[in-house]
């Protein structure tokens, strides 16, 4: 096009006086017209530009680290009232309450540490607190208090959400769910060391453990300072120091209760239905107790580093499943945590590790816990462990004041921040996990922000095995999104883009043959009257909507190959032979038919013979069936290999998608080797080669640039096929070779989840990132194969 | 003598040969499946009445469409759990569309050949087209008036036939008034919904807008009651009539004619009959409304908003396709930056379809559109207008995919252009616009054709990125009506690519829509095969006469 520029020149300004404004005009329209082409060509970049920086910038903040800022710090609110027990906030980080030791619990704004609302549990007259526990956080604030006579009290907190004058106004409050009046947990009246209480819909079970008593009497007099560490988020300090040594005669127990509400049909008001239960297990030591959310299962953890599990389904008769210990040597239990969900215990120990303990099924597929991960969070004692509401993320405190926040699967530490100078007593992370707050042992109040959105998205939660929750072992595994709140999300894209390889080799493997021996042919065989028709026809193949590729392919290629699948496997084998036999006779046959079919119409000739072929490969399959493999193939692959046959499998999608891609490389192929200069093809043939050893020889070597870069083309049409995929798979993302087994690919995930998924989740962001996958894939292999055809080009050109 | 014959190459080029013909064969094979499946499914097939023994021994009658046979060979049945006799090689079954689904839950069942004792066409069968629980096949017993008989046996026929006439005129008129007058109405109603939720928002909001406002409401109310008579007056006649008609089991089923499309007879029915049936139910499936969650009925929605999305897209398309064209081949200085945009051109046209569905989605719908939301329509909110996907973002996401096309094809007519072409016009003092305007692009204006007919093609097959910025499965309305301002680009629309994949995979009973599926899969390929069939012809001819200038 060079000559073509250079010829175009400003036309010379012509002076005609009668029209100087109109020749002004068509020279400024000119120069407009310049700019406005200019930019409109330069948009094209643009445009490609734009989509791959939108595609970043969508998932840029899945891999930016979370950040935490000081609000605000002030004095532990009524500090007389007590030392805290629990610390909690509600949902919009407004309001904080803490418990305290003498049954107080005082609500506070978070903000500004402002007193709301101070209120007394109904603690009764002679007893005192000896523990405490919190249900659960997802149990709507429930928490029970242990008394020095052997009685229970369990109350819980509160907050209602009102807008008068379109101001949100949050109102806390305490409600006692199983009624004012103290519960009796042990009837001879011993102290309540350490207590733990869930409270369900239906069912409530606390575990307590009792103090030794002297025969028939009462202890019930520790002193608060002694104050058991509470489960969650307690003053944890304090806990750790080790009870007086039983002197007296009897021992502690530890007490299952169970309260179930029977619902009666006719009556208001449920009936409770109490179950008592000794656990049989020495008391001594224990410093923990554990229950989770379908109170089937509980743990006690002992100070020695002694994790015991048991089997509480059966409330009456609770059962021990394992007693391991979870610390190395010399270490010590210093918190206790369920994850989300309850699936997983943190523990953390003396030497500032935590460790995630999840119930796994072992060999004898018997439910045992053992350690998924670990993580090293600091050099001092782990103090707190506080778990997200909603995530499977996590919050240390260690003796140092330095707050971490991690996230279990992705094993990523989000934030670490030393929050307190002095050793912190108390801390909580609010049900969103967006905002935290610690007491300090020097009586201060510290209130942070935290921005933490996407926690759960890592390099190695995306590309490397994970052991995710209730998993026998680490293993890749795409499940984005299930009903329940407390699903641990598995984003591992390795499925996908297996499948998507998968999907595409055998597409290829299909079409690569049929393609390159057609665009061989075609080009440089079959006779020119011929090809005019034959390359639209396969043109228009290319011009077939994928939806009615992928729509036969499920619903009328998948059951005829289950049906057929020893005529398919059958017509592979038989139509060449077919083909090979034909033209071995077709020599002999007499010149006078020969010579009237002039040369390069054998592709014509040869359709009869395929299909003829193709019929009789069906007709023999369904007898050889029968004989070789006495019923059908799957049943016999089934049986002797252990291969299962899925309707909609990878064959079918290599057919199927192998259809769609065969016009795109047969196309670019064609037209390489059709360009190839005249005079080498010549020059071969004038030398004494065949027509196929020129072909071999001098035509495919020549242009084999254009050849690979039809294969890479195909390839990226192939791997970012999508409604073929979608129709003719079961998509599920298995990471199975089998060529009967389904797939699912990136983008027939994305085609899937994305209408289903929340804007600017981590969902969302990770599918983004599957679609920045399938671009940056697609952008490599056309780039180069333009770069490769654009070489070749050249070359022809100076042949 | 083999090994010389394979020495010499020709079984290869045989083989390479043989690539090609299968090449063919599969795309005359997928076309023509789709043509005898998708032409069929209009055809009044014969209604049968088999005498079948039963498991249990018992002989029933069973009245339905014989719609496939499968044959499975005997070691196959026996393994699957059949009993096979020992003289017997293979299985057969027949598929017979049963209907009733009322009755017996299925539409179809699968029966024995072999235990078919009797097979029969007798001429009283009838199909009746239900508006709910598919087709119903029997005989016809009676015709009633509220409830009263007023022909029974051999002359309800002939009154069934007028009864059912009438009852489709009134359904056109309650149809026409539901969707068209009361939908107006409705329309009308929200935008003063809105109208009065911005002037509140703009502190506009006084005596005198309140009371035009309730005026206006008022008339539109009053209207609405008017049409409401209208319209329960139309739904006690249409309630008048109803048929009733004896099963294959001989039980009597009351059909009320307000829920009956077409009542036949076909094994009466004469070839000219039958290409009449044939006829009217094609034009049914090209303007009608779908029925019974798409699969039954027309795909009048899905055709409109194919073309109307294929439209928007032509225009947003074509000047920008060709102002880039132009500029490679006639601005440009050939070099790093032509280079430089021919590859993004190729990575335009190589990316996966899907992924111009994320960014579309992304960018267009939510960045975009929820802008224009946030600053044009605030009292709208939170309901979204522009910021949830819709017809202008589904355009504009394919224009962006079919850039490439029309790039491409533009060019090369561009391309071809003979040089001195432009060089006449430049000498005779035009400027480099004029000839452009003038001489270049009307030249090029068939390839300019080629491409956009090309992209045409392309975005009426693209399925994927729809789905995600703009495609539904069943708009309650069309993007174009006759409420202001007419063209309603925030809607979402049905498109005839995802009616496909909708129907074929994602409905309640895929064996009843299947046929349904192939009508609408043969529109749609006559559509692309015709569409790409003129932009190869086009090409060609260009071709030819270029050749002729250069010569």
């Amino acid at each position: 096009m060079s000559e073509i520029n250079t010829s175009i020149k400003q036309p010379p300004s012509i002076k005609i006086s009668s029209g100087e404004y109109h020749q002004r005009w068509r020279l400024i329209k000119d120069a407009l017209a310049r700019y406005g082409v200019v930019a409109g060509g330069l948009g094209v970049i643009v445009a490609i530009v734009l989509i791959f920086f939108y595609l970043l910038y969508v998932i840029y903040p899945l891999f930016i680290s979370a950040t935490a800022e000081s609000v605000s710090e002030y004095a532990v609110p009524e500090q007389a009232l007590g030392n805290t027990l629990l610390l909690e906030m509600e949902e919009q980080n407004e309001v904080g309450a803490r418990f305290t030791d003498s049954g107080q619990v005082v609500f506070f704004e978070t903000a500004t540490g402002k007193t709301l609302l101070t209120q007394a549990v109904a603690i009764p007259e002679g007893a005192h607190i000896t523990s405490f526990a919190q249900g659960s956080p997802i149990n709507e604030g429930a928490v029970i208090y242990g008394l020095s006579d052997g009685r229970a009290v369990i109350a819980k907190h509160q907050y209602k959400v009102t807008y008068p004058n379109n101001v949100r106004v949050i109102t806390p409050s305490l409600k006692y769910p199983l009624g004012e009046q103290p519960l009796v947990l042990d009837d001879s009246g011993a102290a309540l060391e350490k207590i733990a209480v869930k409270v369900g819909e239906d069912a409530t079970t606390i575990v307590a453990k009792t103090a030794d008593t002297p025969q028939g009497g009462r202890i019930g007099s520790l002193p608060i300072a002694t104050l058991p560490t509470p489960r969650d988020g307690g003053s944890a300090a304090n806990g750790l120091e080790p009870l007086p040594p039983p002197s007296l005669a009897v021992a502690g127990k530890i007490r299952l209760i169970n309260f179930q509400k029977e619902q009666s049909l006719f009556a208001d008001e449920a009936a409770l239905t109490r179950t008592d239960s000794v656990l049989e297990q020495s008391a001594a030591g224990i410093a923990d107790i554990l229950i989770d959310k379908d109170e089937s299962n509980l743990y006690l953890i002992s100070n020695d580093g002694q994790l015991g599990f048991f089997d509480i389904s059966d409330k009456s008769s609770p059962a021990i499943r394992q007693q391991q210990n979870v610390v190395d040597a010399g270490q010590k239990i210093t918190s206790v945590a369920f994850l989300n969900g309850d699936l997983s215990l943190m523990i953390g120990d003396s030497s500032g590790l935590v460790s995630q303990w999840s119930m796994v099924k072992d060999k004898l597929n018997r439910p045992a816990m053992q350690k998924i991960r670990s993580f090293k969070v600091s050099d001092k004692a782990v103090v707190a462990i506080n778990a997200e509401q909603r995530r499977k993320g996590f919050m240390t405190t260690d003796a140092d004041g330095i707050v971490g926040i991690y996230h279990s699967t992705a094993e990523r530490e989000m934030i670490k921040e030393r929050v307190s100078d002095a050793l912190p007593t108390a801390a909580v992370l609010s049900p969103r996990a967006n905002a935290l707050l610690v007491q300090s042992a020097d009586g201060k109040m510290h209130f942070w922000h935290i921005d933490n959105e996407h926690p759960e998205v890592s390099i190695k939660s995306l590309w490397q095995k994970v052991w995710y929750e209730s998993y026998p072992k680490p293993d890749y595994i795409w499940q984005s999104s299930s009903a329940n709140n407390d699903f641990e999300p598995k984003y591992s894209l390795t499925p996908l883009v297996f499948g998507t390889l998968k999907a595409a080799f055998y597409a290829m493997l299909v079409a690569m043959p049929l393609a390159l021996m057609g665009a061989i042919y075609t080009a440089y065989f079959m006779a020119p009257g011929m090809r005019q028709y034959v390359k639209p026809s396969i043109e228009i193949m290319g011009a077939l909507p994928t939806v009615i590729l992928g729509f036969l392919a499920g619903l009328w290629l998948a059951p005829f190959m289950e049906e057929h699948l020893t005529g398919i496997f059958a017509l592979l084998m038989i139509v060449p032979v077919g083909v090979m036999l034909f033209a071995f006779a077709w020599q002999f046959l007499p010149k006078a038919i020969t010579e009237n079919i002039s040369e390069g119409w054998d592709a014509a000739i040869l359709i009869p013979v395929i299909l003829l072929s193709g019929w009789l490969a069906f007709k023999v399959s369904v007898p050889l069936e029968t004989y070789l493999f006495h019923g059908t193939l799957q049943d016999w692959l089934k049986a002797e290999m252990g291969i299962g046959y899925d309707q909609r499998n990878a064959l079918v999608v290599g057919v199927a998608m192998g259809f769609a891609v065969i016009p795109t490389i047969f196309s670019i192929a064609e037209d390489a080797i059709f360009s190839v200069p005249k005079h080498l093809t010549v020059g071969s043939l004038a030398l004494g080669a065949t027509p196929w050893q020129t072909m071999t020889r001098v035509v495919l070597l020549t242009a084999s640039p254009g050849i690979f870069s039809a294969v890479m083309i195909g390839f990226g049409r192939a791997v970012g096929e999508t409604m073929i995929v979608l129709m003719a798979t079961g998509n599920t993302p298995v990471m199975d070779l089998s060529v009967f087994q389904g797939l699912r690919t990136l983008a027939a995930n994305i085609a899937v989840e994305m209408p289903e998924s929340e804007v600017n989740s981590t969902h969302y962001r990770v599918l983004f990132l599957a679609a920045l996958v399938l671009f940056m894939f697609t952008f490599v292999f056309n780039t180069l194969a333009e770069v490769i055809r654009q070489r070749l080009r050249e070359k022809y050109s100076s042949l | 003598m083999i090994r010389l014959w394979f020495k010499s190459g020709t079984p290869w080029v045989w083989l390479n040969a043989a690539a090609v013909s299968a090449c063919l064969i599969m795309v005359v094979g997928v076309l023509g499946l789709i043509l005898v499946r998708g032409a069929g499914h209009f055809w009044p097939s014969q209604v049968v009445q088999f005498s079948y023994q039963e498991k249990d021994g018992e002989i029933q009658t069973i009245i339905g469409e014989h719609v496939d046979t499968s044959i499975t060979p005997a070691a196959m049945a026996k393994s699957t759990g059949y009993t096979m006799a020992d003289d017997e090689d293979t299985l057969v079954q027949y598929l017979i569309k049963t209907g009733n689904r009322d009755i017996t839950g299925t539409d179809f069942r699968w029966i024995l050949e072999r235990n078919v004792k009797q097979q029969q066409f007798p001429d009283e069968l009838m199909v009746v087209e239900r508006r709910e629980w598919g087709n119903f096949y029997g005989r016809l017993v009676a015709v009633k008036e509220n409830g009263k008989a007023i022909a029974e046996g051999a002359q309800a026929w002939p009154v069934v036939q007028a009864r059912l006439d009438e009852a489709l005129t009134v359904f056109k008129k309650i149809a026409h008034l539901e969707k068209k007058e009361v939908g107006a109405i409705n329309y009308s109603l929200e935008q003063l919904r809105l109208e009065q939720k911005k002037l509140q928002l703009e502190n506009l909001w006084d005596t005198a807008a309140e009371q035009r406002i309730a005026a206006e409401k008022a008339d539109l109310e009053a209207e609405y009651k008017k049409y409401q008579t209208q319209l329960s007056e139309l739904y006690q006649q249409i309630k008048r009539d109803s048929l009733v008609a004896k099963t294959e089991s001989g039980s009597e089923v009351e059909i009320p004619l307000n829920k009956v499309v077409r009542v036949f007879q076909p094994n009466t029915m004469s070839l000219f009959d039958k290409i009449v049936h044939y006829g009217v139910k094609l034009v049914e499936f090209l303007t009608d409304e779908p029925r019974e969650a798409n699969t039954e009925g027309g795909i009048f929605p899905a055709i409109f908003g194919t073309v109307m999305m294929v439209l928007m897209m032509s225009i947003i398309v074509t000047p920008f396709g060709v102002i880039a064209a132009v500029y490679l081949r006639e601005y440009a200085k050939q070099g790093f930056i032509t280079r430089l945009i021919r590859i993004s051109v190729n990575n335009l046209a190589g990316v996966p379809s899907i992924v111009y569905g994320v960014f579309g989605l992304g960018f267009f719908v939510y960045i975009l559109g929820g802008n224009i939301d946030q600053l044009f329509f605030p009292e709208a909110a939170p309901a979204p207008v522009y910021g949830t996907p819709g017809l202008l973002w589904a355009s504009i996401t394919l224009a962006l995919l079919t850039l490439p096309v029309v790039i491409v094809s533009t060019e090369e007519g561009l391309a071809r252009i003979p040089s001195s072409m432009r060089e006449g016009s430049l000498a005779l003092g035009a400027t480099k616009l004029e000839t452009l305007w003038l001489t270049v692009l009307p030249m090029a204006s068939p390839a300019m054709m080629t491409g956009l007919i090309l992209a045409v093609a392309r975005a009426a097959g693209e399925v994927a990125p729809l789905m995600l910025v703009g495609v539904v499965k069943m708009a309650p309305t069309l993007p174009l009506d006759g409420n202001y301002p007419f063209l309603h680009l925030d809607r979402k629309f049905m498109h005839l690519g995802f009616h496909i994949y909708d129907v074929g995979f994602q409905s309640p009973n895929v064996e009843a829509a299947r046929p349904l599926v192939y009508a609408t899969a043969l529109l749609l390929v006559l559509v692309i095969v015709g569409l790409n069939l003129t932009a190869i012809i086009i090409r060609n001819n260009l071709r030819e006469k270029y050749r002729e200038l250069e010569g």
